[in-house]
This record gives C-alpha cells, structure tokens and sequence, in this order.
C-alpha cells in the first residue's frame, strides 16, 4: 500500500482558505446586520424588525434576494471587464486574511513579510473599482471610479507610513512577531507605548477609513451625486461581491490596527482569539459610528485632509519613532 | 499669537467631531420612538394634531343627526370635489293634503305647505379624491365637520374608501349610546 503524501503546509493552507471563505462570508452577513441596526438605533428606528426575531434573518433573506437577481450586463459595456471586476474586488480580500495572526495558532500563514502582503494586496481593490467604473460605459460610474482610484492612492501613502511606525518600533514586518512583542494589559500595548505610536494609530485609522472608502470618505460611491458610483450598473451579486469586498476590507483593516496596535490575541487575564475578535469588533462598530455620524467630506477637502494633515504628520510620527527608538531604547 | 491660534485652529476644531459622536452615541443609547405597528398603537395623546378623513359632528341632543343644515358650502369650495351633498326633499304630500292645498289655492288662500327639512338625505366622501385641505372645515357655518383623528385607516378595495358620512355618524352614534350611561360609573364595563 503506498501512502499517499501531502505537505502538511498544503493542508493548512487549503484549511485556512475555506475558513476565510467562511468567515468572510458570515462577517458580510454580520456586519450587514450590525450596520443597519446601529444606523437605526443612532436615528432611534429599531432597524431591520421583521424577518426573524428582531430582525436577525434579514441579511440572509438580502443575501438570498442578491443571489437570486438577474445579472445585468448594460448596452456598450465591456463585458469581460465588466465582469471581471467584481471578481478581482473579491478574492484578493480573501488572501489578506491568510496572514492575519488570529491567535498564535489560528494564522492562516505566517509570513515575514504580512504587513506588505497585506499592504500589496490591499492596492489590488482599487484596479477592480477602477475596472468597474471604467468598462460598464456609464458616467457616474466612471465619476466614481475617478475618484476611487484618486481617494485610495492618496491615501495609501499615510496608512504605509503610520504603519512603518510599527514596524520601525518593534523592527519587524511579522504581525505575529509584533504582537508576540507586545503586553497583555492595555498599556503595554503598542498603542500607548509611546506618543508617536498613538498618533500613528489616528493616522491609520482616518486613513483606513479613507482607503476601505467608509463614510465619511465614502466619495467613490457617493448615492446622493452619483447614484452608486462605481457599481451603478452592477445587479445581484456584481453588486454583492463589492459588498462582501467592502465589509471584508474592513474587516481586515480592523485587524490589523487590531495586530499592531492594540495587541492583537493578548488581552487582560486569557489570551486568545476572543481578545482579537473583540477588539476587531470594537473597532467596526467605531467604524459603523462614525458612518452615521458625519456627512461625506468633499473632494478637495478629502485631498486636503490627506497631503495637508495626514501624510506630513505621519512622516513626522515615523521620524519621530525612529528618534525614540535610537534615544530611548 | 494670532497667527498661532489661527495654525492651531484645524487642531482644535478635531473637538467638533468627538461632540458629533457623543450625540449620536447618546441616541444610540436611548429608546425609539418607533411604534411597531400591528403589535403596537399609537397613544390617544399622540394623535392630538393628526387629522385624517373628514366626518360628520352630531346634534349635542341628538347625535345620529348632523349639525350639518345642508348649505352645501363644502362641496362649492372642496377643490377636489370629493363631497356629495344632497338636500332633504319636502315629505311627499299624500292624496287628501293635495287636495286641500288645491281648494285653498283656488280660494286665493296661501296653502300651509311643509318646508323641506334643513338637512343633508345624503352625504357622500370619497376619500380617494379627498386632499386633505381643510377647506371644508373651515367652511362649514354650523361647524359640523371635523378631522376624524382616525389614523389605522386601511382596506383592499378603492370602494372601501367612498364612505356615507350620514351612516358612519349612526353607526357612531349606535355605538357610543350603550356605554354612555355607564360611562361615568364603570369604565371596565363599559
């Protein structure tokens, strides 16, 4: 009988694969859910009520609805393009979450280099809004498309760089190996270690936000200028894919401010994946806040916003970083 | 100094977006005000300055009878023409009256001839039409109609909505007298 030999590495990829797919998928489902009943509740609505008690199988019955819809190609789009994009926004997400250190044995791969990974990668979702706006041959989606690409390579460069901070502070690009650096109580998180680090992490999060384009930098999809932006002419899951995208961009960027800022798995008392969860939780439903917060920026304030304030003052938290890590440590 | 204040300014100014959150964090944290409709109803008190399709108001000593005296302004000034008004006809007189009011017309006499009623026969609304304008209201020199405040107004067919304002006042009317005595005793009998 000969013995059949898989690379246990390959096993625990394919794993970590379907559990992303998984997770991703049921965090769309959650998210959804959490969104609009904190959209309701901030505007003292219930939010969604009926399907199921207190509403909890409406996204499923949205998810059904998406699935069930007639994929609609419009006149004099390119079709290949057209339907391409959503694809690309989608599964270039799914391998973002692959290097997250969920806990030291939920990480799906662990790579010296995650933090580019997940930098690398991330940039790929602006080619797909770019794809999207471009090929349906529709101008609000082109409009949309303009400004996703402007916004996100914008504002790229100050979410690098606040997270330079970190890995100028802990000396690696590992995100394992940076929360393995970091305490279990709060103040032994990144986060507080030092002033810079907090600066940083303002800076990563305005601009993560600006990246995942959330409200209130959400100019790419604008509903109240340009109808949807860029997925005006997407039907059921061309639209749903974006979604799902969306959701699990921020997801991701949660994460990882979870990872190198607030300590990722360590927390007070247990360490484990809970820890991470919660506090990658905490950070959405800031996130979710927020959105229903404050109205959309404008364009030339978004820009602003971003080489004026953002990227000089995370240039000045990088150097300031390497100052203390040279003097003090 | 002023050049200082006016660089820190944009700084400063980052306090407006903690107070935007701590608003919408307060509502968050309140209750709603939704009600949720067919498990819920509207407090009576809520509904003080809702108004709804128009009815008719009764006679305080006779409340199956409109106040109504048939003038017909509402139906002139409605701009949707959605009322019908129709006036009371003098009863029709029998055989021996004619005859009587005959001879004395012959003798030169003016005959005793009964008045047709001041009173709507019919009072017809079709709510469908109906903008809600209040020019009837407003109108009316005897002050007999008024906003019903009924606000769970609902049915499956247009029809359902042409209502006989005459008949609904009845049925009001009907309803209310059984529980008027014991009104002010026993309300849970009532």
């Amino acid at each position: 009988m000969t013995e059949l030999h898989i690379a246990p590495e390959l096993v625990r990829i394919v794993v970590a694969v379907v559990a992303v797919a998984a997770f991703v998928g049921l965090n769309g489902l959650v998210l959804v859910y959490a969104e609009r009943k904190i959209a309701g509740h901030v505007q003292r609505r219930p939010g969604p009520f009926e399907v199921g008690p207190h509403g909890l199988l409406q996204p499923l019955a949205d998810a059904v609805k998406l699935i069930g819809k007639q994929l609609f190609t419009p006149d004099g789009a390119d079709k290949l393009l057209f339907w391409m994009a959503p694809v690309l926004a989608f599964f270039p997400v799914l391998l973002l979450f692959l290097v997250l250190p969920y806990s030291p044995l939920l990480t799906g791969m662990e790579v010296n280099l995650g933090i580019l990974l997940i930098l690398a990668f991330a940039g790929v979702g602006v080619l797909s809004l770019c794809l999207a706006g471009w090929s349906q041959n529709n101008k609000w989606g082109l409009l949309g498309a303009a400004r996703a690409v402007a916004q996100s390579v914008a504002y790229e460069i100050p979410l690098l760089v606040s997270v330079l901070v970190v890995a100028f502070q802990f000396g690696t690009l590992n995100m394992s190996e940076v929360v393995r650096m970091q305490g279990s109580w709060p103040w032994q998180w990144t986060l507080f270690s030092q002033p810079f680090a907090f600066l940083a992490f303002l800076i990563y999060f305005v601009s993560a936000m600006g990246e995942t384009n959330r409200a209130p930098f959400d100019l790419p999809e604008a509903e109240s200028e340009l109808t949807a932006g860029f997925h005006t002419e997407y039907s059921g899951m061309g639209f749903g894919m974006f979604f799902l995208a969306e959701y699990a961009n921020m997801v991701v960027v949660c994460s990882v401010a979870t990872a190198l800022f607030l300590g990722g798995w360590k927390g007070p008392f247990y360490d484990g994946v809970w820890w991470f969860l919660a506090k990658t939780y905490a950070l959405l439903f800031v996130m979710i806040w927020m959105r229903w917060t404050y109205p959309r920026v404008r364009f030339d304030q978004l820009l602003n916003l971003n080489w004026k304030w953002l990227l000089p003052l995370a240039v000045v938290c990088l150097l300031g970083t390497a100052f203390v890590m040279k003097a003090f440590a | 100094m002023n050049a200082i204040t006016r660089a820190l300014k944009p700084i400063t100014d980052l306090w407006s977006l903690i107070v935007g959150l701590k608003i919408t964090g307060k509502y968050f944290c309140k209750p709603q005000v939704t009600v949720h409709y067919p498990r819920q109803t509207v407090d009576a008190d809520q509904l003080d300055t809702f108004g709804g399709h128009i009815e008719l108001i009764g006679k305080p000593k006779q409340p199956e009878k409109p106040k109504c005296i048939a003038c017909l302004m509402c139906m002139t000034a409605c701009p949707s023409s959605c009322l019908t008004v129709l006036k009371a006809k003098a009863p029709k007189p029998t055989p021996e009256q004619e005859a009587e009011w005959k001879a004395a017309e012959e003798a030169g006499e003016k005959p005793d001839k009964p008045k047709a009623p001041k009173e709507p026969a019919k009072f017809l609304y079709d709510y469908t039409l109906c903008s809600l304008c209040g020019t009837c209201i407003e109108v009316c020199p005897v002050n007999s109609l008024r906003y019903s405040g009924d606000i769970y107004t609902a049915g499956y067919t247009r029809k359902e909505f042409k209502y006989d304002l005459l008949q609904r006042l009845a049925e009001q009317a009907a309803s209310a007298k059984p529980a008027a005595p014991g009104a002010g005793k026993d309300k849970s009998e009532a």
